[in-house]
């Protein structure tokens, strides 16, 4: 149980994976307009990441590694698919998110239309293929403690997205020179958020 | 580019074609100008080296995934053109990632898990969407090329401002120590190696940029 909240607290401020790995950062720049769109992607992505990392566990240990398949026979305890994860990882996420928005719309309407275009997104979002492979290379024990890495990492993006929304509504009314507006500010202050995010480095859980 | 004469036949490296291969260098660059492919750009590029093998990755990546597309492109229903074109990207990609543990063994433990998110690099989708759905083969394979280049560029040079500075090395090279700075008292700024550096140098990259094409500066603030 105590490692499970580890891994959950590291995942998010640690490891948080849009400042320490920049990850999802092509979202996490483009849709942070408003902190209300910031927050629906934030909310898509932790349930996208917290269902699909411990589905591609499961798939990654039953079928991809080496010797993984010998539950199925010992004859293929030399099998090493792990070259097919690639495309398995993707394979699963665009199908997940397929039915995942299967599933919002029909029970839950209200939070379908909130969601709207970013559901779909996510399924080229990089923090989601990228949730799955730090799951394969940092080989997480069991099935829980990948689930608590997914939705962990989705809320350190959810964190992030959503604060620097605030900061990019409040600077709409900052006097800012011209070649700077826009995108080159928002890469600036997100690095100032990465520096204050750096200050958790180094604790050991 | 209205001036551009239609042609029934065009020579092959025709004033569109040569456009197509250089807009995207400076005026819609991928990374400063649509926002697109951030991710590993700013991942890879502590050290020059891993910046150059991805760059070159991409490259081939993209070409041969817009040829490839282009060539499909009128039997993908578009349905389910996605996941299409997620195979196509996934099947190049792990070529890559099979060629670089082969050969570039070191590099391709650095670059770790970011050849696998050159899948899920906006940039080739968002090529792929917008043009080689839509257009012939040729003219594909330069635009897949010339973004794959927009990007690179970009790639390169935060890596040689953050490797110089951080590390005092260029390529490997100790250009610092060669230059004997290191007795005048200079140090390293081991600052320009971590995360939030990347972030700011590309913010300042896109400064200087705006500030010298300055059509691309965004009228409303933020």
């Amino acid at each position: 149980m105590e490692e499970l909240v580890n891994i959950f607290v590291r995942s998010i401020f640690i490891d948080n994976v849009v400042f320490a790995y920049f990850l999802g950062m092509c979202s996490y720049l483009a849709v942070s307009r408003t902190v209300s769109t910031a927050h629906g992607l934030g909310m898509a992505v932790v349930f996208v990441l917290g269902i699909t990392v411990p589905i591609n566990y499961l798939i990654e240990n039953y079928f991809l590694q080496k010797g993984a398949l010998s539950w199925l026979s010992p004859a293929f305890e030399n099998v090493d698919l792990s070259f097919l994860s690639f495309i398995m990882f993707i394979a699963v996420i665009a199908s997940m998110v397929q039915l995942v928005e299967m599933a919002v719309e029909k029970l839950s309407p209200k939070l379908y239309t909130s969601l709207g275009i970013f559901l779909p997104l996510i399924a080229v979002n990089c923090a989601i293929l990228g949730g799955s492979l730090f799951m394969q290379e940092r080989e997480y024990g069991t099935i829980a403690e990948a689930a608590s890495f997914g939705v962990g990492s989705g809320v350190g993006f959810y964190l992030a997205i959503v604060g620097i929304a605030a900061i990019r509504e409040k600077i709409k009314y900052s006097n800012i020179p011209g070649p700077l507006r826009g995108l080159g500010i928002t890469f600036i202050i997100a690095g100032l958020m990465g520096m204050a995010f750096m200050s958790f480095m180094g604790i050991e859980l | 580019m209205s001036q551009t004469e239609q042609q029934e036949k065009e020579p092959l490296f025709s004033f569109r074609n040569v456009k197509l291969l250089t807009t995207p260098l400076d005026d819609e660059n991928p990374i400063t100008v649509l926002v697109l492919g951030i991710c590993s750009a700013l991942a890879v590029t502590v050290m020059l080296q891993p910046a150059v093998v991805l760059t070159i990755s991409v490259i081939c990546v993209m070409g041969l995934a817009n040829v490839i597309v282009s060539l499909l492109r009128n039997t993908i229903p578009s349905r389910i053109r996605i996941i299409v074109q997620l195979v196509v990207i996934a099947s190049l990609v792990i070529l890559v990632d099979q060629i670089l543990k082969a050969f570039l063994y070191d590099v391709s433990r650095q670059l770790s898990v970011f050849v696998g998110l050159i899948i899920t690099n906006c940039i080739i989708m968002g090529r792929l969407e917008a043009f080689a759905l839509s257009n012939k083969v040729w003219p594909s394979f330069l635009d897949g090329v010339g973004n794959a280049a927009g990007y690179g560029i970009i790639l390169v040079i935060v890596a040689f401002i953050r490797e110089l500075f951080g590390s005092g090395t260029v390529y490997g090279y100790p250009v610092m120590e060669r230059l004997g700075v290191y007795e005048l008292g200079y140090e390293d700024n081991g600052f320009m190696i971590l995360p939030p550096m990347a972030l700011i140098t590309v913010g300042v990259i896109i400064w200087v940029q705006r500030a010298r094409n300055r059509k691309l500066i965004e009228s409303s603030p933020s």
